[in-house]
């Protein structure tokens, strides 16, 4: 493979490798399916080894030679140093504040962070789009030391206001999360495929504070349902190494749920 | 020990309020199917993860109500008959009952130890609790801090799917253990179907051991979780999963796969 191929990536790319170098080896992480899955794994297999994956299924530890397709697959429990019942995996291990990190995703999110993953339109009895619902992630967004997202951003998942408060980030900004008395702190980023969002000092609002290669703040702003504010510091994301493009393409191969005959 | 037919039979009636548990793992599939083929009818359906199983009960019509934690396809996207049900009451009105993860096994706990609720800090700041009457709040007697309070889940009919009983009934379980237990355990009835019955059974590690008296009936079923898995048995199908998706998104298609498969079984 040419070195000009190897520094051809996509989006998605870029937001999974962005989201892998947010997490720093040793951390204790409550990873959800999907892309904080994929991205977690990245990890591990890149600088952070010693990751500590927790997925609700109970597999604390997991070391999975695959990608799983499901928080369930067998693959989880069979590398986990420990594996425990559900009531064990909320009460005794996330309630006390034992994971440093949240890792979610979202269906929609709003401009204080709040995320979404309920109902699409104005009434939750009669929805436009009924989505999956909660899951861990109320409890996830409360008690993680800290919260990481990953999501793709438009301006209908990136919008002003959620129209139902699954999980709560900064609720209405500024010191409103404070009343609920959590023990974590907070989403501290949020990783889309456009760049890197995150709180503001005071305000909690979501500004961007990094953008990846290729995209302009213009493009940023429009893909935003809010009016999206760059940080001064505005930085740009480094590309993806070859290392890190080449490790994840091999991760996405192992993807459980594409056979062994469609992937020969 | 019966034959599942009977066991079923015997357990579930029309408008009871079953809970057919298995996190991911050792899901009740081929239960669930002997349920749609009785034509049972007004289920209170409870499990943290609806997953395909309700998907399908739903679809079917044996449903009124659904009492859960998360709704989706495993790494896959919608539940489209779920989605349905909810968003255009076909087959039937589908009422919900919606928890978080941490609020559902916490229920189940509450319903195992006989306690009429659990207390839990969760929901803080969700739009959930004013949607679902089962969450309140409780203050902490010795220190005064709000808490979350949800009522206890004591369901009718308990099924769950183990790898293994011996033949006095003992049933033992393993791999991702989910809230089966307290599943069991609170509700007022218990069905267990198994791979295998074996002379004895050798203690595994992190395994559940339910014995015979906290069970009224076990029944022999191979592969009874497909395309669930049974962790040193079987596989998960993740290929069926994914094909799920495209079975279920139309309302024909999905009722043609059922009859072949499952009514015509």
């Amino acid at each position: 493979m040419s070195s000009r191929r190897e520094l051809d990536w996509t989006a998605e790319e870029m937001m999974t490798v962005a989201a892998a170098r947010a997490l720093h080896d040793g951390a204790v992480c409550f990873v959800g399916i999907g892309l904080p899955s994929t991205a977690a794994n990245l990890a591990r297999r890149l600088h952070a080894p010693r990751l500590v994956l927790v997925y609700e299924s109970g597999t604390i530890g997991a070391k999975p030679e695959y990608l799983p397709l499901s928080i369930g697959d067998g693959i989880l429990a069979e590398t986990a140093d420990a594996v425990v019942g559900v009531v064990e995996t909320f009460n005794y291990w996330l309630q006390p504040g034992r994971i440093d990190i949240g890792f979610l995703a979202g269906a929609q999110l709003d401009r204080f962070a709040n995320i979404n993953t309920t109902v699409i339109g104005e009434s939750y009895g009669k929805p436009r789009v009924r989505l999956p619902g909660a899951g861990g992630a109320p409890e996830i967004a409360a008690s993680c030391r800290e919260v990481l997202i990953v999501m793709r951003q438009s301006p209908r998942t990136f919008v002003e206001r959620v129209e139902f408060v699954t999980s709560v980030g900064y609720g209405k900004g500024g010191d409103d999360r404070e009343r609920h008395g959590f023990i974590g702190t907070g989403p501290k980023t949020v990783i889309t495929d456009i760049g890197i969002l995150e709180p503001g000092a005071e305000t909690r609002e979501l500004w961007l504070t990094s953008l990846h290669p290729g995209v302009t703040l213009e493009e940023a702003q429009a893909a935003t349902g809010w009016n999206l504010v760059a940080s001064p510091g505005l930085e740009r994301t480094p590309p993806p190494t070859a290392l890190e493009l080449s490790t994840l393409r091999e991760l996405e191969q192992t993807k459980a749920g594409q056979s062994a005959a469609a992937v020969s | 020990m019966a034959p599942l037919d009977v066991a079923i039979a015997a357990v579930v009636q029309d408008g009871d309020t079953i809970a057919l548990e298995g996190f991911t793992h050792l899901i009740p599939f081929a239960a669930a199917h002997e349920i749609i083929r009785q034509r049972r009818r007004n289920l209170t359906l409870v499990r943290m993860t609806p997953d395909l199983i309700y998907d399908q009960l739903i679809g079917m019509g044996c449903a009124r109500r659904l009492v859960f934690s998360w709704g989706g396809n495993p790494g896959v996207g919608s539940l489209h008959r779920f989605r349905d049900a909810v968003e255009h009451g076909w087959p039937v009105p589908l009422a919900l009952e919606e928890h978080s993860h941490a609020g559902m096994a916490n229920r189940y706990a509450a319903g195992a130890s006989g306690l009429p609720f659990a207390v839990l800090r969760g929901y803080a700041g969700s739009d959930l609790i004013g949607e679902t009457d089962s969450i309140r709040s409780i203050a902490c007697p010795f220190t005064g801090e709000i808490l979350a309070a949800v009522s206890a889940l004591n369901p009718d009919v308990a099924v769950i799917h183990a790898q293994q009983a011996d033949a006095q009934g003992n049933v033992q379980l393993w791999g991702i253990s989910g809230v089966q237990k307290e599943a069991v355990l609170s509700a007022r009835r218990a069905l267990v179907t198994v791979e295998e019955v074996v002379d004895r059974l050798e203690p595994r590690p992190g395994s559940v051991v339910l014995p015979a008296w906290a069970i009224d009936y076990v029944s022999v079923v191979g592969n009874g979780s497909h395309p669930s898995y049974a962790h040193g048995y079987s596989e998960r199908d993740n290929e069926f999963y994914v094909a799920w998706d495209a079975i279920s998104r139309d309302r024909e298609t999905f009722q043609q796969w059922m009859e072949a498969h499952v009514l015509a079984a």
